[in-house]
Order: structure tokens, then sequence, then C-alpha cells
């Protein structure tokens, strides 16, 4: 039985904003996101780190946010989907996505472009293997990838992964 | 009128903006207020008797709404084509994972305790495992004989050939199970009040199919149940059935309690729970010329369907109307079978019975190669169908499709011949070996034979205030762009922007019923009516005399919304009217079996590694003639998609069964590619129209499923020397042929000759 | 998500002392989670059993790589990427850096950390041949001091090791001396990447004047723990590579390792392929082995 329900207080960054957060210690950050914060771009799609469409930044890493305890980011700057557009002006890799089809059911894609934008912060000019590696813990089941490598590369501004 | 082209290129997806910025809204994502949540308490046997349920200690079960068979109003079905698939099991279960009761409560956490704490005794009885095992009728789990459904499909005369053979070659081939894997599980809110009804939301292909179900299931009528499918990550045939067993749960809480009833699957529950890929076995004996003509032959082509009926009739007709490729037979005879096992009922999955049986023609096509000493690409020439010729359902071919051409071309494009001299070459000194193999098919658009006519599919395309037009249909978007695809053909219709057309969300207390979003019907059959029906807001508006020939659309929208305004309301609708001069024995199976067929010549490069035996594949050409490309990114899209998934198919997805139940049911341990293991997927599309698709497009979302695992494993063949005749093919599998085949060599297979 | 947050205590010490106070004062209470890639799998699918949890993630005691003429130390709490953009473990230790890059995908190398995959000792765990081939000793702490173990001997038994109910991993420490050998690093899984270990091979081993020095060779997934193959060593140490050599190499290695079948894989599969990748260790060896 258990004997625990002592809440804690978490304090972080998401978006930019600061946030000071009541949660279970052990809430994943994946849940406070989207239920506490109403962030629901950030998906679940297996709750076991595998198919990283729960995937945010954490301090400027990618996470699978389903496999992080909230209270382990404490103090950390958090950034989902919802964080990545600078007001009504889309990201350069959601521009891509959107022109190169990088995108079908949409499910994967918060992850999959919050993967391209760590690959892309460390290695602004990427191979094509660089990105294969770079998104290889990212599923997509509707692409076959092919569209989501050329959408990274046009954002990268080689615009030639084919 | 404009002479801009909106259909043809590739314009930004309406829907395509909220998927990348992380605001369209899936099931998940929405809460009512007063929701509560529910869960599904599953058989954990096979097969038997319920003879007691126990409500466990440590759970305050007058909090939870509990639902069982007796809570049912209406019928306890899952409607379909024959209701034997009970929503809640009564008394008696059929195969694992078998809904028994609902639970239902405020805090979601405490759904999985209550599920667990809730103990069922059952008396099995024996259950059946296999095809094989129910032919035998050890046990008899269904009708009189285990079997769901027969068809029997003659052509000709196939006992006349026999003697005229030159040779005759057989061949068994097997294709496993495979789970969809949409990265969205299933999920769907149902609320209930006695004014309105029942509305569901939900992650789905078929709202109408659904509202059906539902109709029955609660003893409602039409008018009184509401389905709204939201935003679906990924659905391939998973959602297309399925979605009515969850709805129906969701429904019964939401009746029993008053509340809002949020239901969403863990990936483990989907998996285990819910449909996958009907396994197959397809055998093959074929009388062929000295020079590799096929001059008749027998198929026989039985699936599992698993432990009800559901959509195994369907899948059965069309792995059946498949199976003799794209060429002529002039004599065959069919005979086909879907059985019951105590499986989950296995579903719709993108091809349906398709990829089954053209996995096992592509095959035998290359075994009837080797048995005559010609090529693979050399046997598929001499036997294509031509212009004029009839298809073992003797329809006849009547476009100009040039299938030998079509391989040239697939041929070149794949380097096929260079590579194939390269790889022989190569392989007598090199431990890796490659091979290049190649499939040709064909996939029929749209239902079936008088399919498109029972479904009789309606559209309205309905002019607004603002001048700008609204399409209404039940047409569903899940990664495909329907919603693009379907508002550039009415824009091009009418001389219109992009900008200037609207679609709704599926909603069916809003839209007709357009049949359901399966068997690549969307563009070719929907588009179609779509612009039927814009068509006649066109006329109304210019018979009213408030539209000249040659308008702009500045002037559409001035016409529309004055017409608007003085008449309230301007909508035309359009429904499905069978082509003339069509026919179709539902009997014998004989007649048009599709409006249109798409062809495609798909060429696969592989390297197996002996030291892993992994096999990779490099390079795949998917070449393929659709009618019309109404978009160009959103149709590569589908073939690259496509044949990642058919990728999967034949090399990594296994499905590890344990009586009767997934055991490897999470993403860890069922395999898809990753970014990592898959090659660049090279698209070429050829375009001959076609009269009965809007602009000319026939439908391509399920054809570029069948290719790739042939292709593979005639490229496997090709590299080690080596018959794959069962998919998947798993490193492990690839071990043991290669150790059977030559069982003093184990030992050396690796070496590369150190001495 | 099939377990309830509210029912389990997480605690996030400030420093490694706090940590393993608290294990004094509670030893085999508190269950260490660190980039929690393990962890959290088993709490999302309800069978996590311990219901109070430690956070060791982040802490400076723990995440840090050190650099000195005889060793590098690795904390324990160091991530993959730590380890993978650290430039002497990618000189001088090819084996880990090649586990950290095959380990998972980028979001699971941001987090996994070298003492969890070391303490959760899964024999199919991605870092532990190439701490095995490069003798590596655990510096492992508790309330009352540190203690260094080799770490060939620390795992005793399926998913049990060496560390008593108060002790965490603090440190791996690696000595330096390898720069000269010649690696060989292979993982067989279901797929190129995010994928479990059905077979993986870490070795490494010296050319001397026409024969084999300096051998080690290391399997996972092929036992309940994973192995150094001692008996294949010997036999191949201080002979010249030829194709019985080989041959018997191979033999000996089936002969060491006790595979079984599992959902992922066959014993007959694994014990081919461990097979397979000794003999293409000893092949690259004998073709580049004095060029190292």
């Amino acid at each position: 039985m258990n004997t625990s329900r002592v809440q804690c207080e978490v304090s972080l960054t998401v978006n930019g904003e600061s946030r000071h957060l009541r949660v279970y210690p052990m809430e994943r950050l994946l849940d406070v996101l989207r239920q506490q914060l109403g962030l629901t771009g950030t998906k679940e799609g297996c709750g076991e780190g595998e198919c990283g469409s729960c995937s945010v930044l954490m301090d400027g890493a990618l996470v699978n946010s389903c496999l992080v305890p909230i209270l382990q980011a404490q103090g950390a700057r958090i950034m989902t989907i919802e964080g990545l557009a600078e007001g009504p002006q889309l990201h350069a890799l959601q521009d891509a996505f959107l022109k190169c089809g990088g995108a079908q059911c949409g499910i994967c894609t918060p992850g999959m472009i919050l993967a391209a934008c760590q690959l892309l912060n460390e290695k602004p000019q990427p191979s094509l293997e660089e990105i294969r590696e770079g998104l290889s813990g990212n599923l997509c089941r509707c692409t076959g990838y092919t569209q989501i490598l050329e959408a990274v590369a046009e954002a990268a501004g080689r615009g030639s992964a084919r | 009128m404009s002479t801009d082209h909106i259909v043809g290129t590739s314009v930004l997806r309406k829907e395509g903006r909220d998927k990348v910025t992380g605001r369209a809204l899936y099931i998940d994502d929405i809460r009512l207020a007063n929701m509560i949540y529910g869960a599904t308490v599953r058989s954990s046997i096979p097969r038997g008797k319920i003879k007691k349920i126990t409500f466990g200690q440590g759970i305050r079960w007058d909090e939870f709404v509990v639902v069982s068979a007796k809570d049912v109003p209406g019928q306890n079905c899952v409607a379909l084509i024959v209701d034997d698939q009970p929503c809640l099991a009564d008394g008696v279960v059929n195969h694992p994972e078998e809904p028994i009761l609902l639970l239902a409560h405020a805090d979601r956490h405490l759904l999985p305790k209550a599920v667990a704490a809730v103990t069922i005794e059952y008396d099995p009885m024996p259950a059946l495992f296999s095809m094989e095992e129910s032919e035998q009728c050890k046990e008899v789990i269904h009708g009189t004989d285990n079997t769901f459904k027969t068809y029997r499909l003659e052509k000709g005369d196939v006992d006349s050939v026999w003697a005229k053979a030159d040779y005759i070659v057989e061949g068994e081939y097997i294709t496993g199970a495979q789970e969809q894997l949409y990265i969205e599980n299933n999920g769907v809110i149902a609320s209930f009040d006695r004014e309105h009804g029942i509305t569901l939301w939900g992650s789905m292909q078929c709202p109408y199919y659904v509202h059906r179900a539902l109709m029955k299931l609660c003893k409602l009528p039409e008018s009184k149940i509401r389905v709204v499918q939201t935003e679906t990550g990924g659905a391939f045939g998973g959602k297309e059935e399925y979605p009515s067993m969850i709805a129906g749960h969701a429904a019964l809480l939401a009746m029993k309690s008053g509340r809002p009833v949020k239901i969403i699957y863990d990936r483990m529950e989907d998996m285990a729970a819910t449909t996958k890929r009907h396994p197959s076995r397809t055998r093959h004996r074929t009388a062929v010329s000295k020079d590799g003509k096929i001059l008749g032959g027998e198929i026989e082509f039985a699936v599992d369907g698993g432990a009800y009926t559901t959509l195994s009739p369907v899948v059965l007709s069309r792995g059946t109307i498949h199976a003799g490729g794209p060429y002529y037979w002039p004599h065959v005879r069919i005979r086909a079978k879907a059985v019951a096992t105590n499986a989950p009922p296995h579903g719709a999955f993108r091809g349906f019975g398709a990829p089954q049986s053209i996995f096992a023609m592509e095959r035998h096509m290359d075994r009837i190669a080797a048995t005559v000493g010609i090529s693979s690409a050399e046997v598929r020439r001499r036997n294509f169908l031509k212009s004029g010729q009839t298809t073992i359902t003797e329809q006849t071919i009547r476009e100009a499709i040039d299938l030998e051409k079509l391989l040239d071309r697939g041929l070149a494009l794949a380097d096929y011949h260079a590579k194939r001299d390269r790889f022989r070459k190569g392989n007598e000194s090199s431990i890796s070996k490659k091979g290049i193999g190649i499939a040709t098919f064909l996939h029929g658009a749209g239902f079936t034979g008088s399919g498109e006519r029972n479904l009789s599919s309606e559209v309205a395309v309905a002019g607004t205030a603002n001048g700008g037009v609204q399409l209404l249909v039940s047409s569903t978007e899940f990664g495909q762009g329907t919603k693009t695809v379907l508002c550039q053909i009415a824009a091009e219709e009418l001389g219109l922007r992009f900008e200037d057309v609207e679609i709704i969300q599926p909603d069916t207390s809003q839209v007709p019923n357009s049949g359901p979003t399966v068997a690549s019907r969307t563009v070719m059959v929907v588009g179609k009516l779509v612009q039927s029906a814009a068509r006649g807001i066109r006329q109304t508006l210019t018979a009213s005399g408030r539209l000249r020939e040659g308008y702009s659309w500045q002037e559409f929208r001035e016409a529309c919304s004055k017409y608007f305004a003085e008449y309230g309301q301007l909508l035309s609708r359009a429904g499905y009217r069978p082509p003339p001069g069509v026919f179709w024995d539902d009997e014998n199976y004989r007649g048009e079996a599709y409006a249109a067929f798409a062809w495609a010549v798909y060429i696969a490069e592989v390297t197996v590694d002996p030291t892993t035996y992994s096999v990779t594949v490099d390079d795949f050409v998917a070449l393929q003639e659709v009618g019309r490309v109404l978009h160009p990114v959103l149709a590569r899209g589908q073939i690259t998609g496509g044949v990642a998934q058919g990728i999967g198919f034949a090399l990594y997805e296994n499905v590890v069964w344990q009586n009767g139940r997934m055991q490897n049911g999470q993403m860890t341990n069922y395999i898809m590619p990753t970014s990592a293991d898959l090659p660049p997927i090279r698209v070429y599309f050829e375009e001959l129209g076609n009269e009965y698709g809007a602009f000319g497009a026939k439908g391509i979302g399920e054809l570029p499923m069948d290719g790739p695992a042939p292709a593979i494993a005639n490229a496997v063949e090709d590299a080690l020397g080596l018959k794959v005749d069962s998919i998947p093919l798993l490193p492990e599998d690839l071990f043991e042929a290669m150790a059977a085949s030559s069982p003093g060599r184990r030992e050396s297979q690796a070496s590369n000759g150190v001495q | 998500m099939r377990s309830d947050p509210a029912d389990y205590e997480l605690v996030a010490p400030g420093s490694l002392r706090e940590a393993v106070s608290l294990l004094a004062a509670q030893p085999g209470v508190w269950l260490p989670i660190a980039g929690g890639t393990d962890v959290m799998v088993q709490f999302a699918a309800g069978n996590l059993a311990a219901q109070k949890l430690v956070s060791l993630w982040n802490l400076p005691d723990l995440r840090f790589i050190e650099v000195n003429d005889k060793e590098i130390r690795v904390g324990a709490g160091s991530t993959y990427t730590d380890l993978r953009a650290h430039e002497v473990v990618e000189r001088e230790f090819p084996l880990l850096n090649r586990a950290a890059r095959w380990t998972g995908g980028i979001a699971n190398q941001n987090r996994g950390t070298l003492g969890g995959n070391i303490a959760n000792a899964s024999p199919a765990a991605d870092s532990l041949p190439a701490l095995l081939v490069y003798e590596a000793e655990l510096i492992l702490v508790s309330a009352s001091g540190e203690r260094r173990v080799n770490y060939v001997d620390f795992h005793t038994g399926y998913k049990e090791t060496q560390l008593a109910p108060d002790e965490l991993i603090r440190a791996v420490c690696l000595a330096r001396g390898f720069a000269g050998h010649f690696s060989y690093a292979r993982k067989v899984g279901a797929r190129n990447a995010q994928a479990i270990s059905k077979v993986a091979v870490a070795a490494i081993a010296r050319i001397c004047e026409g024969v084999v020095a300096d051998v080690r060779i290391a399997v996972g997934s092929v036992a309940p723990v994973p192995l150094r193959l001692w008996n294949t060593e010997g036999v191949v140490k201080g002979r010249v590579i030829d194709a019985a050599l080989i041959l018997k190499a191979r033999e000996t290695a089936r002969g060491e390792i006790r595979p079984i079948d599992d959902i992922r894989s066959t014993a007959a599969y694994r014990a081919q392929v461990t097979g397979n990748l000794v003999a293409e260790f000893l092949e690259g060896l004998a073709a580049n082995g004095d060029k190292a």
C-alpha cells in the first residue's frame, strides 16, 4: 500500500517562461507538460523511450520526456514544439517540413523537429548520414523518412539531400 | 476562369501548419469538463467459459463505473459484416485480450490497479493457434468447419493445361502477421445525454462505420449518434474497423455514468489487443511452357482471420483477385479461404490481402524463371497482361498500359543489368553478398466489384456567406493529405484559388456518408464526386445568371456570396453512380473487379552480411503508373512511406505469438525501421490518366505495400542462391536457412580466406 | 502509463555525501535513478517494485571525466553524450566511444549514464564488454568510505553485482596504455539504432613479432553476465593467426558462452554470430594488428 502522496515544488523554465509547479516528484515531465501546462504538442507514442514522439529539449539537449521524472527537471530550461517558432513566423525547420512533406499524420513531427533542432544546433551543415543518425531515435511510420531527411537538409540550407 | 494549375502542384497542406507547430489536437490532447477515464479488463486465456469474476481488495469499487455485457442496451456486437464479434464477452471468450469488463474513474492513475484487481476464473477450452490446426478441425471454434469465408474463382479450363505443360512449377509462400504501428494509439472520448444521445470523438478512418456500430450497440436512432473524427496520428487500416470497438466501450461507460469518458490505449494494450495484418499461406501449382509462359494453374490462398469474422471476407476477396499478379492467365482456378484461430481478430492493414498474395506470385515468378532457365525480367515480360487481354476475373484491360516498357524503365533506373553482373562477380570474392530483385504488380483502387455501388457514397459542396466554398465529406485525413487534395480538386474544377476552398472536420451530424477512407478510394472515387458536386455549384450560379463564362475567382466569390445572402443556402450534392457497362458477378467472382488498376515495377538492391545474417536494403527503385499525380510531394510521400512499411514487412517486423497472444507488444521488441535502417527510396511516376478518377488520378495509398517484400526476397535469392519463401526474414531465419543448405560449411562461412 | 506517481517518493540530494548518507540510513530501500532510461521504462509499465528513489542525475560529484598520466576516471553520472564528446576517450578507448555511439538514439544518449548501465547490470548492456576489455576498476562509495574493485569481478550473477545495499558506483577508472592496440567492437541488434544487443563483442590485441599479444575479448548478451572469453584468449595468445587458429578460437568461444532463446533472438544464432565476430576480430587483427 502506498504511504507517499507527498508533492513537492519544482521550478523550471518552459519555452522561456518561468514556471513554479506543485507536483509529485515522479510525475513524468511528459505528463506535466501536457496536463499541468496544457502543452499538448509533445506526444506519448510508446512510454518506453523508443519512439521519440515525446522528445523535448532539456538545457539544449534532446531527451525523451516520458523518461524524465519532473524532479530531475528542477532548474532546467525546457523547450517544446510550442516554443520553437518566435511569434507568427515559423522556424526554418517547420517551414521546411511543410514544404518538403516531412509531416504526414503529424504525430511524430514535434519530436522529430526538435531532434532536428538539436542536430542543427550542433552541426549546422550535417551530412545525410549525420541527419540519419541525429533522427534515429525518432520513429516515423508514415514517411519512410525520405522527405524528413530532405526537410532537415533544406532547413540547413543545403537543399539537396536527394 | 483561372488558368493556374492547382492540381498537379505541391500546394502547402491546409492541415500542415497545425502539425508542425504542435497545435493539431489529437484525441488525447482533448479534455472535456467532468470527464472520466475508462479502461478494459481483458481475457488472459485464448478460449474458455468465464466461471467467476471477483473484484479484489484494496480498491474503492463504489467509486468506479463498471460495465459488463448485461449493460448493453442494444445488440452486444461490433457491427460490421457478420455481427459475430461481441463488444463485451458474455460468458465465453475466444481470444486472449478479449474485452470482458469496462471500468471508469475520474483518476486515470487508479485504473491500472483496478484492472489488476479484477480476478477472472475460467473453464479453459482447447484453442487453435495456426491455420493448419484450424484446417484440421480438431476443435471447431467457428461455424461448422472453422471457416469464415471461401471463394472459388475460375477462368477457362484449368484441368486441361497439365497435359500440355513442359514444366509444372510448385511453391508455398508464407507471410506473417504485421502490426500497423501508427504512432498514435487508439483513443476516443464519448459523451451521452438523453437529449442528444451519444457524441463520440476519436482517432479513426471511418466515422460512419462507428456511427452504424453505435446505433446497433446503444439502440439509438441515427439522429441520436454523432461521430466526429479528431486529428488522427496514423492509421494504415488499423483504425478502419477497430475504432467501432473502443467507441462502443466508451459509449457504454458514458451511458452508464452520465459523464464524458475518455479511453486511450497505451502501446502495450494497443499492440496486444487490436488488429494485425492477416497471416497468409499461398500455394501455387503452375503449368508452364518451355519458353516460360504461364499456361494455367491453381492457386490456394488462405488467411488466418483470428477469432471473429470482422473484415476477413473482404481481405480474402482482395487477396484472391490480386493473386494472379499483372500477368495473363489463360486458365486459372483459385480456391481461397479465411479460417478461424483463437487470436485477436486480424484486420485491415494497407494492401488488405494483396501484399500477401502478391508476395507469393512474385516469388513464384522467380521460381518459374529458375525452373525454365530464363531471367527474372524475361519471365515477366513473356507473361505481362497487354491491353485488350483479360485478368483472372475476366476484366478486359482497356487502358494503354505497356508493362514491358514500364519494366524497361524500372530496370534502367535501377541500373539492374549492370549491377546484377557486378554483384555476381563481386560475390565470388567478397564476404558480404549483394543481390538485386524485381517485383512487378498491380493494385486495384476503390472497393471491389459491386462494392462502390453498395456504398453509394455521397459528398456535398456548399457555397458560403463569404463567397468561398466548403467541402462536406466523411473522408478522413490521417497523413495522406485528404483535406488538401480534395480542396485542390474543388479549386481546380471551379477555377478558384486553393485558399477559396475549405473542408470541414468529418462529423456525421454535418457531412454525408462518402464511404470509408480505405481501399485507396479517396482521391479517385470521392475526389471525382467532389468534382461533380463542385460542378453543380457552378451550374447553379451560372444558371441563375450571376456568373458569366470565363469568370475570375473574385467574380465567383461575389456571385456565391450574393446567392447565399439571397437564398440562405447554396448546396450541391453528388452521389456515386457506377460507370455504365461495368458488370461484376459476386457469385462467380467474375467481371470488372476494379474501376482502375495502378501498375508498378519495384526493384530492391540488398547486401547480405554473412557475419550477422542481416539483410540491408541499399537502394530501392519504386516506379508506378498512377493515372495522374495530383500533389507530387504527397504522392511521393505515400510511396516512400508504403515502401518503408513493406521493408519492415519483409525484414524486421515479427510478431512473437504464444498461445494466441502477442508477446513482444512493445516498441523495444517489435521492430520497425529507424532512419538509420532505410535506404533513399527513389520514386518515379507515369501518368496514363483514368476516366473514373478525379482529374485522371488512380488510388495509390496501398500500392507501395505490395512490391517491397517480394522484391527483397527475390534479391536475397539472387545474392545467396537461397529461396526465401517466408517473411519476415529475420537474421535468425536466414542463419537457419544458410546452415540447412550447407551444414558442413558453418564454421567457414564468415572466413575471408585467411590462410 | 501503469503506475501512479503519487505512490512514489523521489528525492534529489544536492551532493554525493547526502546520497550515501541516505543509503546508509536505510540500505536497500532507496533505488538510485540517474538518467532514468531503465527505471522509468519499468515505472511506466507498472513493473517498478521500489517505491522510494534517490536521484543521482547531474550531480557534479558524479558527472565528470578526469584525465591524468596513468588513467582516466569517468564519473558514474557521465552520460553517453559526455563520453562521446571526450577526446581522450575517443582516441584511447575507442571501444567505449563506440559503445556510447551505438546506445539508443541521441535522446537516450543524452540521459543514459555509465554508472546506470553498470548498476542495472543487464547482460545486454552496451558499455560493459568494453569495460571488461579495458579491465576497468570501479570506485564504489558509501557513507563509510570508498573501495576499488576490479570490474571483471563485479558481476556475480544475472543482474547481481558486488555493490552493497548502501553503496553507489562513483567512478570508472581506465588505465591508459591502449593507444597502440588494434581495436574491434561490433554490436548486433535487430536494427541499426535503438536496438537491444543480441550479441556484442569488444576486443583489443597487438601483434608482436608476428604473434598475438595482449589479447582481450569480451561478449555481451550470451550469458547471465557480460563475459571475458578467457579460454579463447588463451588459445590465441602467442600464436600466429591462420585459418586453423581462427577455427579453434571460434570453437573455444562457443564453448565459453551460454546463450539462450529469448524474445529477441535464439541461442543458436547468438552462438554462431559470437563465433563469426571473434573470427572477424582475428582476421582484422591479422591484417592490421602490427600497424595499429
